[in-house]
């Protein structure tokens, strides 16, 4: 739960879990387990296809939630239900507590849910004097602990045997041992009582059916099945986004959720009930049953063209399991009642602005998230938008209307671009042979001694939109005319990286133009909330490039890239400019791909027999733009012995401002990732990315690594043989 | 459906039901698989061989509910009563006690729930359960070790296939249906699989001819 009340208390309690040595190994393990899990369970299946099923479906039931919730209210009555309607969480505590003092109910069995978390419905009951068990294991086990869940799927995945071991020889007043089997039995045994005593259960519902009026119930434990067969009360918590209209809807989401939670086929149960079951503890033999539906929020969420798609979420809880955050700090501090990136989008809209400021600001834009999504929710952008919508809503710090400032006008940006190269000199250069000339000396003062953990780079001498006009050949009979899309890494910090480029594309008959008039991306800005500014850039750079004239608009920054690619989505309530972006998105493409891809250079452009190089695969190249093939095979085309690495597409932890941001954590995910390059016994490291560059090459110089970092320019440049041009 | 995809969902069926811990055998006859039953049961230790508990130390109100279990009980709350009958009689002989009725009296646990099932999932290994009645629900959740009897001719390739079938039980009121895969399990601790966290610690499976 977030207690932080701002970004200085927070960054206490990420690096509190940071030093948390079991979380952290617990955590890591199963960061490197789970994308296996996943991909066995989906093995032969169009996982793509379904989810976009899915997404699709769930959009219909989002849009007609008011109608699927009437139907779903008649057809549970006629079968002799209860169905409330709670607008607020408090609402729905207050209903479930008329339910327990009506029904003359004392003690509660609980199964898992996440809409009861959410209401913190036990705290209310408890101060109503009902003595209330969570069944599930994990929740049983933070329920003794007085702590939320830090999984939404493993609610105690944060915890040591040792530490059950503990709580549990409290609750038997007997010592018990730290076997696991052991452990679970002993729960087996103490909840079995629970449920003897228990005068009514509490249930979640993954699905309510609205053309039955049945509910569906999916658990490993089985617990649901005792708590809503053994009381005489059961009570269903869900939130109205449950609805579905029918089984097969159900199913389908069936299909995914497992799957994308603990890459099972299904869960070892199902359960779906419908209307008054027989229960020989109730008078008449049929169970009271109550159906309570939360809103919260959800109907004017359901009403957002652009928020309405977090309505999708099944709750499987895959967003947070592929986090390289949540990797390093846990769910207690990524999240607040929900965990992972759904969880930062809904504590804002559940749990209010204050919870989610400083979450909000924790996301490294990665895009893990939506690309493992079972709903095809596009999870990284919905943070910004929450990030954006706090800054209006509390006003813009600083820094970000700073940035915001600056960026609008590119010549006050770019001249404060040029002028930060004097400046640095304040900072002098190291003078060591590895590092001379490279980086700067000290760190600059607005960074603390947290960022040490790479070496800064200095800014070039001379940009390369100032070395262009010098570079540019004249192409007879061009193959492609191409525009170069710089971005602010790559034309003011490593200009060598598109010279490089230039070195490529020498004898391809490529004729290169590099419009002056562009400018950032706008990425930054987005990672700010500064969607105003954001969407000023992007007209900037639209009216840069003329598409007509262009068959690509070529990035070596695939952030930049990717980012390019995404300018339609800023402008869709303006037709105009809509139309006008996706004429520019469209003519985006990577150096790699380029080269790979269109150019198709062959073995005999490059000298053979390099040296051994793995290849690291930025986020924004990788899941931004779905490219993954061509990179690889481009380093065999140039003549390296591509070596595979561990986790070659798990981010660096660089993340642009991310990493000023939050450097211990940055620090933490970049540790990781120079520990796979070096087993690797790899020479070199090559990757496409100007940020995977500054963040990889300062990490291993800081180690003092052999292995060197290459874009992938510098490294085709490199091999490049003299001549041998394109017919 | 040709005798060969029959197979092919035989197989896959086996195959996925056994990659979660079944124990999957073909029977020609509700006798062979209460021959099965009794057999079964009677290599089972009560209480002990599966580790379900009883030796851990407990509290005492806990520890009360575990002693109210004395002899070797199977539980089958849903055959019909002529095979009930055969099941029972075959118990009794093994000096166990069958009962169909009053699973409340017995909530520390029966050794064995045996159920016939409305039909069977093969891509996921699932069986699905008419649940109506409350005696079901407990014997198959109760029990240390559940028999599902699955009719061979009520497989279906997947759940879309099983829809028509689910729908039907679903629609009625009321109504409590199972799809059941495998024994009650849980990685809640440090994820590390556990089976027989709240339900039956082994689960086997009866493919039956007929």
């Amino acid at each position: 739960m977030q207690k932080a009340h701002d970004l200085k208390e927070y960054r206490e309690e990420v690096g509190q879990a940071l030093d948390n040595e079991f979380l952290r190994k617990a955590m890591d393990n199963f960061a490197r387990a789970y994308p296996q899990g996943r991909a066995k369970a989906f093995a032969g299946m169009d996982a793509a296809a379904l989810i976009a099923e899915i997404a699709e479906a769930k959009d219909e039931s989002v849009s007609h939630m008011e109608e699927l919730y009437q139907e779903f209210k008649k057809n549970a009555e006629a079968a002799g239900v209860k169905v409330h309607r709670a607008r607020t969480a408090a609402e729905a505590n207050e209903i479930i507590a008329d339910i327990a003092r009506e029904e003359n109910c004392k003690n509660i069995v609980k199964s898992k849910s996440m809409t009861a978390e959410e209401t913190l419905l036990n705290h209310h009951l408890e101060a109503e004097g009902l003595q209330v068990t969570e069944t599930d294991l994990g929740e049983w086990i933070i329920q003794l602990r007085h702590e939320g869940p830090t999984h939404m799927v493993m609610p105690a995945i944060h915890l040591s045997r040792d530490q059950v071991a503990g709580l549990f020889s409290q609750v038997t007043g007997s010592n018990q041992p730290n076997e696991v089997e052991k452990l679970v039995k002993v729960a087996r045994r103490e909840l079995r009582q629970r449920y003897v005593d228990a005068d009514m259960g509490i249930s979640g519902a993954n699905f309510c059916l609205a053309d039955s009026g049945a509910i569906g119930l999916v658990t490993n434990e089985g617990n649901a099945r005792l708590v809503t067969t053994l009381p005489r009360v059961h009570v269903a918590l869900a939130g109205l986004e449950k609805l579905t209209p029918s089984l097969h809807d159900a199913l389908r989401v069936l299909k995914a959720l497992p799957r994308n939670a603990t890459g099972q086929a299904i869960t070892s149960y199902v359960t779906w009930i419908k209307g008054q079951s027989e229960c020989k503890a109730a008078e008449d033999n049929k169970k009271s049953y109550h159906i309570v539906f939360l809103d919260n929020g959800r109907t004017a969420m359901s009403k957002d063209p652009l928020f309405k798609e977090v309505l999708r979420c099944i709750r499987c809880g895959a967003c947070a399991n592929v986090c390289p955050v949540y990797r390093m700090v846990g769910g207690h501090q990524y999240g607040h009642i929900y965990i992972g990136a759904i969880g930062l989008i809904l504590t804002y809209f559940f749990h209010g602005r204050d919870k989610a400021k400083n979450l909000v600001k924790n996301c490294i834009n990665c895009q893990a998230c939506k690309a493992v999504c079972a709903a095809g929710i596009d999870l990284p952008r919905m943070i910004k938008e929450v990030l954006a919508r706090i800054q209006d809503e509390e006003g813009h710090e600083l820094e970000s209307r700073l940035l915001s400032k600056a960026m609008s006008n590119r010549r006050f940006f770019h001249g404060l671009l040029r002028s930060a190269r004097y400046a640095q000199k304040m900072f002098g250069t190291k003078t060591s042979a590895d590092h001379k000339g490279k980086y700067q000396r000290h760190l600059p003062m607005l960074l603390s001694k947290e960022h040490g953990f790479r070496e800064i780079p200095k800014l070039a001498d001379t940009p390369f939109r100032d070395k262009f006009p010098k570079l540019r050949e004249k192409v007879e009979h061009p193959r492609y005319v191409v525009g170069l899309f710089g971005g602010c890494a790559e034309d003011f910090l490593y200009p060598e990286h598109l010279e490089s480029g230039m070195e490529t594309f020498k004898g391809q008959r490529v004729d290169v133009r590099y419009p002056m008039s562009q400018t950032c991306c706008g990425l930054p800005l987005m990672m700010m909330g500064e969607t105003t500014t954001e969407r000023d850039v992007a007209k900037q750079n639209i009216r840069a490039f003329d598409p007509a004239e262009l068959d690509y608009i070529i990035c070596h920054c695939p952030s930049c890239a990717s980012h390019l690619k995404g300018y339609p989505n800023l402008f869709k309530n303006d037709p105009e400019w809509h139309l006008l972006a996706q004429r520019f998105a469209d003519k985006v493409i990577d150096y790699s791909s380029f080269v790979q891809e269109e150019l198709e250079m062959g073995k005999e452009h490059f000298e053979q027999g390099g040296p051994r190089a793995a290849y690291h695969s930025p986020c924004h190249l990788c899941r931004g733009m779905g490219v993954h093939e061509a990179p690889r095979k481009l380093l065999g085309t140039g003549g390296y012995d591509y070596v595979e690495m561990k986790e070659e597409e798990v981010c660096c932890g660089f993340g642009g401002t991310y990493s000023v941001k939050f450097p211990r954590i940055s620090s933490q995910i970049l540790k990781t990732k120079l520990d796979h390059i070096e087993e690797s016994g790899a020479d070199l490291l090559v990757t496409d990315c100007p940020g995977c560059v500054m963040q990889i090459r300062g990490g291993l110089d800081k180690r003092g690594s052999k292995v060197k970092v290459r874009h992938m320019s510098e490294a085709l440049a490199e091999r490049k043989k003299p001549g041998g041009g394109h017919p | 459906m040709s005798t060969q995809d029959k197979d092919e969902m035989l197989r896959t069926f086996t195959a996925k039901a056994e990659a979660v811990s079944c124990v999957v055998e073909e029977v020609p006859s509700m006798a062979k698989a209460f021959d099965y039953v009794v057999d079964l049961c009677g290599k089972k230790e009560a209480c002990k061989l599966l580790i379900s508990g009883c030796e851990e130390a407990l509290s005492k109100k806990a520890e009360g509910l575990c002693e109210t279990k004395q002899a070797k009980l199977v539980a089958a709350p849903n055959l019909n009563k002529k095979d009930f009958g055969s099941l029972k009689k075959k118990c009794n002989d093994n000096g166990f006690v069958c009962i169909d009725e009053g699973m409340r009296d017995h909530l520390a646990g029966t050794d064995i729930g045996v159920a016939l099932c409305q039909g069977g999932i093969a891509d996921t290994g699932t069986v699905i359960l008419d649940s109506d009645s409350e005696e079901t629900r407990l014997a198959t959740m109760i029990s240390e070790i559940f028999v599902a009897v699955v009719p061979k001719s009520k497989l279906f390739a997947n759940t879309y296939e099983a829809e028509d079938v689910v729908s039907k039980l679903i629609g009625k009121d009321p109504s409590y249906t199972a799809f059941i895969t495998g024994a009650s399990r849980t990685a809640d601790i440090e994820r590390v699989l556990a089976l027989g966290v709240h339900g039956p610690l082994e689960m086997h499976v009866l493919l039956l001819d007929k």
